[in-house]
């Protein structure tokens, strides 16, 4: 099933580089004397989902920034086209309804704010949002809020979907649904994906590709291809062995 | 309940202290003859009330058009907030008593003195409180409208302003709350009427029941303003 997701006003001017991957050669980041990332070079083909996994601090958000242009690389290459940023805490603003937020980019990229709930609205549903249109984040469980920020991401209708952390916050059980479900809605709507998170086997469950970075100042300390059908199953041996040879990679056992 | 039950022990306490004869009447009237007063006098402290009233809402008017414009010029610009914060803030060490006087003699017995010295008063507050409000976005809010290539005028439209309404309605509640006191100086230095200038000639002519009764209106008004904007508040800020 195939649902649209870009607006018309933002497509013509991303169109040109759609197909095009992230790319970051020997990508330097620091703040002051404090050493964000060091000499980091990764790669996302179009359509690929790369989970960054590594320690806290390691520099994993100032990655996603630097590819959603929000700060600019001191040292390095970095090419991405257009990419759409989904913070670490959702970042819903608490005067909106969930339709609202969900419309927002679209608000910003000039669309009208009933086409832009018309939009939004089209997903409600799929997204197990139908009946909370209204309701404002302060109403919603901590998936809803995490399932809006999702939608929000989506329909910036840009290739590259930079998600920091998006399942951090949440208790075991939903955090477990939500990566069903994300992987679910990767699969519908294809996008080439960077994953931040400090959760190893999310990576080996969503992931095309996993991309492991040191302790601060962040650096690429090896790399694991994930070649398993989805859906995962994190009881699968082929997840369990995955898992450990990457907690092995970050010294961790 | 309590609070009720509070107020009237506090009431019944105060009466049974000047019945008995423990504090002259002359300074402190008992509660029963405040309230005789404001009855018996009502015409006179009615138009006086409407006087001060007048006074009060369009200085907080005044204050809030003015207020907001420094709180949301010093947000948006370095210069304007270089330029303008020592003003504002050393607005607020200027003794009203004092100035008051002043601006009589400049303006005049009319409403003008008067609005300027409330807003004088009251636009403090609203100012301080908005650009704090202004000020305060969560940051990822700010990094996400960024990454969708917001303006400057969208950032403030969509999250700034609304992030900044529950402080700036602090600012409201305070400046009604201090309102009154502009207009009590102001009608002090020169007037013919309001609830200050019945203040003043009820002390003159040692009518302290009056004087406590005109004391009650002021009070009864900074109330009723403070929860005017209270329940402004509830209805504008649902997100709370």
């Amino acid at each position: 099933m195939r649902t649209q997701t870009e607006a018309p006003a933002v497509e013509p001017r991303h169109a040109r580089s759609r197909e095009a991957g992230v790319t970051l050669d020997g990508v330097a980041k620091a703040y002051g004397d404090v050493r964000a990332l060091a000499d980091v070079s990764l790669r996302a083909a179009p359509r690929e989902t790369v989970a960054v996994v590594g320690p806290s601090g390691c520099g994993k958000s100032t990655l996603l920034e630097l590819v959603c242009g929000l700060l600019e690389p001191d040292a390095g290459v970095l090419h991405s086209p257009p990419a759409a940023l989904m913070p670490q805490r959702d970042g819903l603003l608490p005067w909106l309804s969930a339709l609202d937020n969900a419309g927002l980019a679209l608000r910003v990229a000039g669309v009208s704010r009933a086409d832009a709930r018309a939009a939004a609205y089209q997903h409600f549903a799929d997204f197990g949002l139908a009946g909370f249109e209204r309701a404002l984040p302060s109403e919603l469980s901590g998936g809803m809020r995490q399932r809006v920020a999702f939608l929000r991401t989506l329909l910036a209708g840009r290739p590259v979907l930079c998600l920091d952390e998006p399942f951090g916050a949440l208790d075991a059980l939903t955090r477990a649904q939500l990566q069903r479900w994300l992987a679910g809605a990767l699969a519908r709507e294809p996008r080439t994906v960077l994953l931040v998170t400090h959760d190893v086997e999310e990576a080996v469950l969503l992931a095309d590709r996993i991309v492991l970075l040191s302790p601060r100042p962040g650096r690429v300390v090896a790399e694991l291809e994930v070649p398993l059908e989805h859906p995962r199953e994190r009881t699968d041996p082929r997840v369990v062995e995955l898992r450990e040879q990457a907690l092995g990679a970050l010294g961790v056992v | 309940m309590l609070a009720a039950a509070i107020v009237i022990a506090g009431l019944a306490g105060w009466e049974a202290l000047v019945r008995g004869g423990v504090v002259d009447q002359l300074l402190l009237p008992a509660p029963s003859q405040v309230a005789s007063a404001l009855w018996e006098d009502r015409d006179l402290l009615g138009s006086d009330l409407a006087v001060t009233l007048q006074e009060v809402l369009v200085g907080l008017l005044a204050a809030v058009a003015v207020g907001a414009a420094l709180g949301i010029g010093m947000h948006v610009s370095v210069a304007i907030r270089r330029a303008l914060r020592p003003l504002v803030i050393g607005s607020q060490a200027v003794p009203v008593p004092v100035i008051a006087p002043l601006l009589i003699l400049v303006l005049g017995f009319g409403l003008a003195p008067k609005v300027l010295l409330v807003a004088l008063v009251c636009f403090f507050p609203v100012t301080i409180n908005l650009y704090d409000g202004l000020r305060r976005v969560d940051p990822d809010a700010r990094k996400l409208l960024r990454s969708f290539d917001a303006t400057r005028w969208q950032s403030f439209r969509l999250l700034e302003a609304p992030a900044a309404l529950p402080a700036a309605f602090t600012g409201l509640k305070v400046a009604a709350a201090v309102s009154v006191i502009g207009a009590v100086f102001a009608e002090w230095a020169g007037s013919d009427a309001g609830l200050g200038h019945a203040l003043l000639t009820a002390n003159g002519q040692l009518e302290t029941p009056r004087a406590f009764a005109a004391t009650f209106l002021l009070f009864a008004l900074a109330v009723t303003l403070y929860g005017a904007f209270a329940l402004l508040e509830r209805r504008v800020v649902k997100w709370r």
